[in-house]
């Protein structure tokens, strides 16, 4: 990109590379792209009671030249993709996209001529959400799943290189994404989901870290 | 608006729906403020006012979220209380999802690989987690109880491949007293003893709701 390829690789590279994502995943204001009923559930997620404005994010920006991240909420059909598209082109790099509900990332239930499934035919997606709606917590665990993997991405071709190449190796990190948030937030649950990801065992974590039960029940949420 | 004669307003002619509305009323008359305060001290009294309501943000991911119990979540594929499978592979809820969201390939279960009790079992299973609308259509086709929702939503991830779920990740947890299917059938002789057993105490069957 620029001055961190004529750095010297290891300690200060990675340094930075930690402050440049920490800032980037800090203050990642989205662009809406809100063309459905999911964007009813992002506006309810940046008002007061989900409160985007705790991750940096309240500035919902109109205008693309603004904004570092494109929240597809809603259908696309094969009208609106142009459009998609050149708002995307609009964004200023680093930018990211994320699919939110289930007509954006693959078309859904609208199977058909009008609707184009999947915005990534479109726009390279981020991350994909499900839920027809997804409720405001499942865009809020989308994004800050997004935080995650923004805040592990290699900065500058070097840093890329290495990453593939550990890749390759089979000694690179392994990031986790699906992990839920709320996990992802407590070390031991943290260390737990893990350990059942060692084993293969992540579609069952949630339901044997509640003894079980497949339902939450109401007052059982705090025993996790 | 066009200039017009006095004496003509009475005789306009107006387009269907227009309300008549009387100069005096409605608009033109001088809003009326009932607070003796001054008007600056009354709009930042509402900011005032607000530093001593109850916050009702939720902090989320702090705080898990406790959904009402019977969220539509994330699918569950149930086990009988000796392990075996309860899907028999019949693919109703392949029938029933309105975006074709489920993919169920059946087996035949044979004396030494059994994985279901009666005939066939599910042996492919997966739900298309970018398709699924969670409306329940398959829970509510299910004959046998075998799929269910839990109320786990975090389900977001960075590609299209892994969010089909697969019977592996469906599969309800073995609870203590349930065994890894294949194996024969725990619970009774044949298929009628199987399901009209005596009801006990199972791990598989203790919703939480009806324990105390």
């Amino acid at each position: 990109m620029g001055l961190e390829e004529k750095l010297p690789s290891g300690v200060l590279l990675t340094s930075v590379e930690k402050l440049v994502n920490w800032t980037r995943k800090s203050s990642l204001w989205p662009a809406t792209f809100g063309l459905a009923c999911c964007a009813i559930e992002m506006m309810a997620s940046g008002a007061g009671r989900y409160d985007l404005a705790r991750f940096g994010m309240e500035v919902f920006r109109a205008s693309p030249r603004q904004a570092d991240l494109m929240i597809v909420a809603g259908r696309v059909s094969q009208k609106m993709a142009p459009v998609l598209r050149q708002i995307y082109d609009q964004m200023p790099e680093p930018r990211w996209v994320l699919a939110m509900g289930v007509c954006a990332s693959s078309g859904g239930m609208f199977n058909n001529y009008a609707i184009v499934q999947g915005v990534d035919h479109i726009v390279p997606v981020d991350m994909y959400l499900p839920g027809c709606p997804p409720r405001p917590e499942m865009l809020m665990d989308a994004i800050l799943k997004l935080h995650h993997k923004i805040q592990h991405e290699p900065l500058g071709a070097k840093r890329e290189r290495a990453l593939e190449r550990a890749r390759e190796d089979g000694t690179a990190k392994d990031l986790h994404v699906e992990m839920p948030s709320t996990v992802r937030v407590d070390k031991k649950a943290r260390r737990a989901y893990e350990e059942a990801a060692a084993a293969g065992r992540t579609g069952q974590f949630g339901i044997e870290q509640r003894g079980g039960n497949a339902v939450l029940l109401p007052g059982a949420g705090d025993r996790r | 608006m066009s200039e017009r004669k006095p004496g003509e307003q009475d005789m306009v002619r107006r387009s269907r729906g227009e309300v008549e509305r009387s100069s005096a009323g409605g608009r033109n008359r001088p809003t009326v403020r009932d607070s003796l305060l001054p008007a600056p001290a009354q709009g930042f009294g509402v900011t005032f006012a607000q530093i001593f309501r109850k916050v009702t943000t939720e902090q989320y991911p702090f705080e898990p979220k406790v959904t009402k119990p019977r969220y539509h979540g994330r699918h569950v594929l149930n086990r009988h209380p000796d392990g075996l499978e309860k899907c028999v592979g019949c693919e109703l809820c392949a029938w029933a999802c309105p975006a074709d969201a489920i993919y169920v390939e059946g087996g035949d279960n044979t004396e030494d690989a059994r994985f279901s009790p009666g005939e066939r079992y599910g042996a492919v299973y997966q739900i298309n987690y970018l398709r699924c609308i969670f409306c329940g259509l398959c829970i509510e086709a299910c004959p046998t109880r075998s799929l269910t929702m839990s109320n786990d939503f975090e389900l977001a991830d960075d590609n299209r491949g892994d969010l089909i779920y697969t019977k592996e990740q469906l599969m309800a947890p073995l609870l203590p007293g349930m065994e890894q299917p294949p194996h024969p059938m725990r619970l009774g002789d044949d298929e009628k003893d199987y399901y009209l057993r005596v009801p006990g105490p199972s791990p598989a069957e203790a919703v939480s709701g009806e324990k105390v």
